[in-house]
């Protein structure tokens, strides 16, 4: 199924989630990572923090309602996969950011904008299983 | 006042991932394809969140503390071991295969699709899962 390529949204999209970011950081002191902020609401020590991260969550839940009001549409949501392959892909990711310590946001974004070591041998990782994981279902094992 | 600017920190976020075209599985299934259906647009994507991101963290990292906390909050881990490099190659296997990360997964709630709940769902599991391993196996020294 092809996609058309979007370098503009795509970019200004991305300068939005870097601003997140950034903003994130100069009033909370906090790295914006998706994993934190889930695995985060599963603990019971800091309930200061849970809400910060519930509000975090609310905000994001509310990009595409703002998205629609905008543009009279939803953003698009297309599964080219079956809801088995959504289920073990999505157990996969959990055990992976838990051990990996964060995900494309953390690590992608955050870690490597401080140039932190870790999060840029993080990004190399998870970058070059994902390339290699499309390249096998979709050539090797779906040609 | 802080669960304020969480929220809208949390929608700009959205807003981003929204626009950017991360939000939708098949655009970031074809970034990976590259050998078939290549969509370069997730590329720009992490191109514009850096190039926001890291001019913005210098700045914010140069100042004493953030707005509404004592202290900048960073990970002062900078070992690079087994279990970032194995649980981030995981990561990306699950990436590939349901095209979902955490953070396109949690703004996409706000569309109301069942796969995400169902991703968001598998990937909470295996959260807990891989905390049940962790609890089993012994753990690195609290840095």
């Amino acid at each position: 199924m092809e996609t058309a390529f979007t370098p503009w949204a795509s970019l200004g999209g991305g300068a939005l989630i870097g601003l997140a970011a950034v903003l994130l950081m100069a009033l909370h002191g906090r790295i914006l990572g998706a994993t934190g902020i889930l695995s985060g609401l599963f603990r019971l020590d800091d309930l200061s923090d849970r809400r910060l991260r519930a509000a975090l969550l609310v905000g994001m839940a509310a990009g595409p309602l703002v998205y629609l009001m905008a543009t009279g549409q939803m953003p698009v949501i297309d599964l080219p996969i079956s809801n088995l392959a959504v289920v073990v892909g999505g157990l996969i990711v959990g055990i992976g950011v838990s051990y990996g310590g964060g995900c494309t946001s953390g690590h992608g974004v955050c870690g490597n904008a401080r140039f932190s070591r870790r999060s840029m041998v993080a990004t190399v990782c998870f970058m070059a299983t994902a390339f290699a994981t499309v390249f096998v279902l979709r050539h090797v094992v779906g040609a | 006042m802080r669960l304020l600017t969480a929220l809208l920190i949390g929608l700009v976020f959205g807003l981003g991932i929204a626009i950017s075209g991360m939000i939708n599985p098949a655009k970031v299934l074809n970034f990976f394809d590259l050998a078939g259906t290549w969509d370069p647009s997730l590329a720009f994507v992490m191109g514009g969140a850096l190039a926001v991101a890291i001019p913005g963290y210098r700045l914010v990292l140069a100042r004493p503390a953030p707005a509404f906390e004592p202290r900048f909050q960073l990970p002062d881990t900078r070992v690079i071991d087994r279990r970032l490099v194995l649980g981030s190659a995981t990561f990306g296997v699950g990436w590939g295969i349901a095209g979902f990360c955490p953070g396109g997964a949690l703004p996409a709630i706000g569309t109301g699709d069942p796969a995400v709940f169902l991703f968001l769902a598998a990937l909470i599991g295996g959260l807990f899962v891989a905390r049940a391993l962790q609890a089993c196996s012994p753990a690195r020294k609290p840095a």
